[in-house]
């Protein structure tokens, strides 16, 4: 019965396969990168002086690099596996990818360096701020719009209109928002778990994570009756979106009343920044980006042959195991809450 | 259209030329900071231990630097060279989401344990971190030269019906003619980097007279990777001039400034006149057929036959500079020359009996010396990028069926001119800055030294080390950390 739900005879098992792993690498870097960039984007409000900074700066700073290479690895795997829909996405995206890479870039440097060029640490404050904070926003932007739908031209090519501008269209700014405050809320609940027990940043952040939550389920609210209303796309997996919006939920409400234990209100947290992309896969299913003008790129109009697939699939599944056992290994290595021995390294 | 080509391959090369600075300075760096931290791990020698933290710090700069600007190589393709993701997606893409399953976690994961970890985890499982961050950078290099392999000498490939190039044996097109000899030139030329990189920090404390024992332990460090790669690097090179040669005829006559059909001419110095189709130079006949081929007499096609050949008639060498394939080819095997020369010198002085402590001219010499390994590999990448031109996938001569593609339709059609150079300006800016404050970083962790202090993070039995090693020395050029 499932199976003919999920294996349509336009597609091939490796197609729908490649659909979902993406979607959970799109997942891990919302997780993993989620909390570095939330708590970047904080860093300027919730970190009152040097030490605060600097807590904030060493909870991240052995990690970070492992998370961006998630998007790394999600960019190359829909390059190989649908490099039609990678093509399509990243050329029609020019500006607001480019000033998504810009942001990334700056912050890696900024957090890099901040601690060892006292000179500018100004410079450097500012531009980890902005560099967390733009693409906190606009990831959310551009899965609004990949949601949303865009014209495709007959050659796969994005019609586009005003760059950048054609981008801001309500249901994605929804999303962005959406994707803003769950960042946050992913930063504050980790900045609530690393930071040294009962001392006023771990305060401060541990009360800030409830505002964002809850304003990122009023904004989901939004963005779902956005979805009727404004977006004429209809999903294919209506029973699994259900699912998925019921644990998203729950997940974000146990983290919310989780009060004592900060791991399991991180955790919570991140289980539903976790299955937020897979909702977007399953609301747009076979579709790696809608279209407007009936002319998706799906998985199978979209995919690298079977063989390229096949060959992937074996690739991922040596490398998984193995990059999960590196990220037990280095979580293990730098767990519990930051110690003052901690600030010098 | 014209020009929006023209200000994507501009954009294209300058940032392939901004991360290829920190990659070869990532893995040869991380080579030299292994073998110091083995070293440390084995001595136990506490004064070894900031010699060590210098070295990760120096690394850990450099290689946030590489990782950024990878990460805009990886984004360039689909948004400036959309055609060409479409048409080798499903090859091309693949290497890249390896390495970043395969070695780039491995290196990430294992560098934030460097950085932060020295307290943390247990001698043992650092020193593994810093090994594993040291082949996870070289292993990365192999995956993306499997990559741009691809591209000069394809092969595991067709073309199906939709015009799209697709893979169908995984090992050839992984395992294409020119990946071998092309990744072992890359990894020797990148070591030679690092060697180069150690020589002249340590050169920098023997003028200063700082350091002592760290800078003539760290000279021979690089003196000898120094020498064994430059050896190893004389048989790559020569083998990655033959896969030319067999493979790619139009790169090899544009890079031997060779225009007529004949035996190939080994060019010591020249100039390319394009005007009138001919090279000026002082050369050695037939000398490059000789190093091709092991005979002075094999014919190689000139660029006015292959311009006419089916295969390769889409070359027009007037539409492109024959000379900037030549020179830089030229100038590359000149500062191999040059290289070989610092290395020779380096090795006699720094073996017999510690000389070089006195030898202040090349001391001088060697502080300035990473210049060439750089420009040496600059000039490379740069023969073998634009000497691969019209072509963005190149028709070699053993390459598949019509699996090639020219630079001129690998590009976007929806990126306007506008959008091009607004982002180019911002690189420019971006990376001009980025590269700025690397320096400052880089040289404020040289100038604070192979020491350790307590606000470092530095243990006990180190920090005492570097206090007693100052009493002795009764200088007071040795400062403490900030």
């Amino acid at each position: 019965m499932m199976d003919l739900v999920l294996l349509p005879p336009d597609f091939t098992l490796l197609q729908i396969v490649w659909f979902w792993v993406i979607a959970l690498l799109i997942g891990g870097y919302f997780v993993l990168d989620g909390f570095d960039l939330g708590a970047g984007a904080l860093y300027p409000f919730i970190a009152k002086n040097e030490k605060e900074k600097a807590i904030l700066r060493r909870s991240i700073g052995p990690v970070w690099d492992g998370n961006e290479v998630w998007l790394i690895t999600a960019g190359g795997a829909l390059f190989a596996a649908f490099p039609f829909a990678y093509a399509t996405s990243f050329s029609g995206f020019y500006l607001a990818i480019m000033l998504v890479l810009f942001a990334l870039i700056v912050r890696a440097v900024a957090l890099e360096f901040r601690g060892r060029d006292k000179k500018f640490k100004k410079t450097w404050d500012i531009l980890f701020f902005l560099g967390s904070g733009l693409p906190a926003l606009l990831l959310g932007v551009a899965a609004g719009n990949i949601l949303q739908g865009v014209g495709i031209a007959a050659n796969g090519d994005y019609i586009r209109g005003i760059p950048v501008l054609d981008l801001l269209t309500p249901f994605p700014l929804l999303c962005g928002v959406l994707g803003l405050l769950l960042f946050l809320a992913q930063g504050s609940t980790w900045l609530a778990l690393k930071a040294p027990k009962g001392s006023a940043l771990q305060k401060r952040a541990s009360k800030l994570s409830t505002p964002f939550q809850a304003g990122a389920l009023l904004v989901f609210g939004l963005a779902t009756a956005a979805w009727f209303l404004l977006v004429d796309q209809a999903s294919s997996l209506v029973v699994v979106c259900i699912i998925i919006v019921v644990v998203f939920v729950l997940a974000l409400v146990a983290s919310i009343l989780q009060r004592k234990n900060d791991l399991v209100a991180f955790v919570a947290q991140s289980a539903s920044v976790l299955v937020l992309p897979f909702l977007w896969a399953a609301s747009q299913f076979p579709n790696l980006i809608n279209s407007t003008n009936g002319n998706p790129i799906t998985i199978a109009n979209g995919a690298s042959n079977e063989l390229t697939l096949f060959f992937m699939l074996l690739i991922a599944c040596v490398g998984v195991p193995i990059l999960l056992f590196y990220h037990f290994l280095i979580y293990r290595a730098f767990r519990g809450r930051i110690k003052d021995e901690d600030l010098t390294y | 259209m014209e020009l929006a080509l023209d200000l994507a391959r501009i954009q294209f090369a300058a940032t392939a030329i901004f991360h290829f600075m920190f990659v070869p300075m990532s893995i040869g760096i991380g080579l030299i900071m292994a073998l110091t931290e083995t070293r440390y791990y084995r001595t136990k020698d506490p004064k070894l231990e900031g010699a060590a933290r210098m070295w990760v710090k120096i690394l850990a700069a450099v290689f946030t630097v590489g990782v950024v600007s990878g990460l805009a190589m990886e984004f360039a393709f689909g948004a400036n060279w959309a055609e060409y993701s479409r048409f080798v997606g499903s090859i091309f893409g693949a290497p890249l989401a390896a390495e970043a399953l395969l070695a780039f976690f491995m290196e990430s994961v294992f560098l934030g344990i460097l950085i932060f970890g020295r307290n943390k985890v247990s001698r043992k499982f650092y020193l593994v971190s810093a090994w594993l961050t040291f082949l996870g950078s070289a292993f990365s290099a192999l995956w993306i030269l499997i990559a741009n392999s691809w591209m000069q000498t394809p092969a595991g490939a067709y073309v199906d019906a939709n015009g799209v190039a697709r893979l169908n044996d995984l090992l050839a097109a992984a395992f294409n003619p020119s990946l071998g000899a092309r990744y072992f030139h890359t990894v020797l030329a990148v070591m030679v980097v690092g060697a180069f990189i150690a020589m002249a920090i340590s050169a920098y404390y023997m003028l200063k007279k700082k350091h002592p024992e760290f800078a003539i332990s760290t000279m021979k460090m690089g003196a000898v990777v120094g020498a064994i790669a430059t050896c190893f690097l004389l048989v790559s090179a020569h083998s990655s001039a033959v896969v030319v040669a067999e493979e790619q005829p139009t790169k090899f006559a544009l890079m031997n400034g060779m225009y007529e059909t004949g035996p190939a001419d080994l060019h010591l110095i020249g100039i390319v006149d394009e005007a009138n189709r001919d090279t000026l130079a002082l050369s050695i006949p037939g000398g490059a057929s000789f190093l091709a081929s092991g005979s002075f007499d094999t014919s190689y096609k000139g660029i006015n036959d292959l311009e006419k050949d089916p295969q390769f008639n889409a070359l027009n060498a007037d539409a492109l500079s024959v000379n900037l394939v030549f020179q830089s080819y030229h100038l590359m095997v000149a500062l191999f020359g040059l290289i070989a020369l610092i290395v020779i010198l380096a090795i006699i002085f720094s073996f017999r009996g510690g000389k070089i402590t006195e030898k202040k001219w090349l001391q001088r010499i060697l502080v300035f010396s990473p210049i060439a390994p750089m420009l040496a590999i600059q000039s490379g990448w740069m023969t073998a990028e634009y000497g691969r031109q019209p072509w963005t996938v190149y028709p070699s001569v053993t390459g598949p069926e019509n699996v090639h593609m020219l630079t001129e339709r690998a590009v976007s059609g929806v990126v306007t001119d506008w959008e091009i150079i607004i982002t180019l300006a911002l690189f420019t800016v971006i990376y001009l800055f980025i590269f700025l404050a690397m320096l400052r970083v880089v040289f404020g962790f040289i100038k604070q030294g192979p020491v350790v202090s307590a606000a470092d993070g530095g243990s006990a039995e180190a920090v005492a080390a570097v206090k007693a090693a100052q009493a002795d020395a009764g200088s007071s050029s040795v400062k403490e950390g900030e």
